[in-house]
């Protein structure tokens, strides 16, 4: 699915406004504790995590991922914003939680991928 | 050839967590502007990443040095930190002794050490308590 279908299913804002929505997102991994991410190596993916600071930033970017949702109306400050820009990274933020916004990405056709 | 060889040097601060990362990035760029093969990069990208998260979470900070040579990419962190007394229970996935700060961070889940051997082809720990550690990653780009 692309980046503009997951901010319509998961009702979204997003942060970058300049950001490509149209990219395609082929695998998620929805996670707090970061070496987990760092653990499967996954193609276009999106991240979905409650943790809100810059290392998640980061974490996404070492793993070549296109797209950032913080769950639970989590908004990221502008150093985090200015981050993912530079790395062309969208971020979005939606009011779902975990356990729901995963669920209905998955119900969308999204899975794991490796790992 | 040696001599065609590319050497970097990063501090990592021991101070600051929001930093650990930059010198990943860093590397990453520069290794994407040589061309080097995505899947490379990905590997000792992520390595080196969780070798600075290492070093400023478990060490007070520490040096990394980067040798890109033909066939590879070498990196060596080294610290003056505590120190690992056991290091083959701090190899083991799920072992950790960072602070619930940490954890509540994102990190100090006991995959780090793990995850770096894990993406290099060659890695080596040499440790002693009060002394420091030094870790040696090696990634094949050819
Ligand atoms: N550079 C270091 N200096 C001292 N101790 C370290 C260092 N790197 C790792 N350790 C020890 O090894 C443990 C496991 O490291 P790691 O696998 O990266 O997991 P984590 O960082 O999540 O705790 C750490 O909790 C720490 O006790
Ligand atoms: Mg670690």
């Amino acid at each position: 699915m692309t980046i503009s279908q997951i901010i319509e299913t998961l009702d979204a804002e997003l942060l970058t406004p300049d950001a490509d929505v149209a990219r395609e997102v082929h695998a998620a991994c929805g996670s707090d504790m970061m070496s987990d991410v760092l653990a499967y190596v996954k193609d276009q993916a999106v991240l979905l995590t409650g943790l809100n600071n810059p290392q998640v930033v980061r974490t996404a970017d070492m793993m070549d991922m296109v797209c950032i949702v913080f769950v639970r109306g989590k908004r990221p400050d502008e150093m985090i914003l200015r981050l993912a820009e530079a790395r062309d990274i969208a971020v979005m933020t939606s009011k779902m939680t975990m356990f729901t916004a995963c669920g209905l990405l998955y119900e969308q056709g999204l899975r794991g991928g490796v790992g | 050839m040696a001599d065609d060889s590319i050497r970097l040097h990063y501090t990592v601060p021991g101070d600051d967590f929001t930093r650990a990362g930059e010198a990943s990035a860093d590397l990453k760029s520069r290794m994407k502007k040589l061309g080097l093969p995505p899947g490379a990069i990905r590997k000792v990208s992520i390595a080196l990443y969780e070798g600075e998260i290492n070093l400023a979470i478990h060490a007070h900070g520490g040096d990394i040095d980067v040798e890109i040579t033909d066939d590879e990419v070498r990196m060596v962190l080294s610290d003056q930190g505590p120190g690992i007394a056991d290091i083959s229970l701090a190899m083991s996935e799920g072992w950790s002794t960072a602070p619930d700060e940490v954890r509540s961070l994102g990190f100090g889940a006991g995959m780090g050490l793990p995850n770096m051997k894990k993406y290099s082809d060659e890695f080596d720990i040499q440790s002693a308590v009060g002394v420091g550690t030094t870790v040696t990653m090696a990634v094949k780009t050819a």
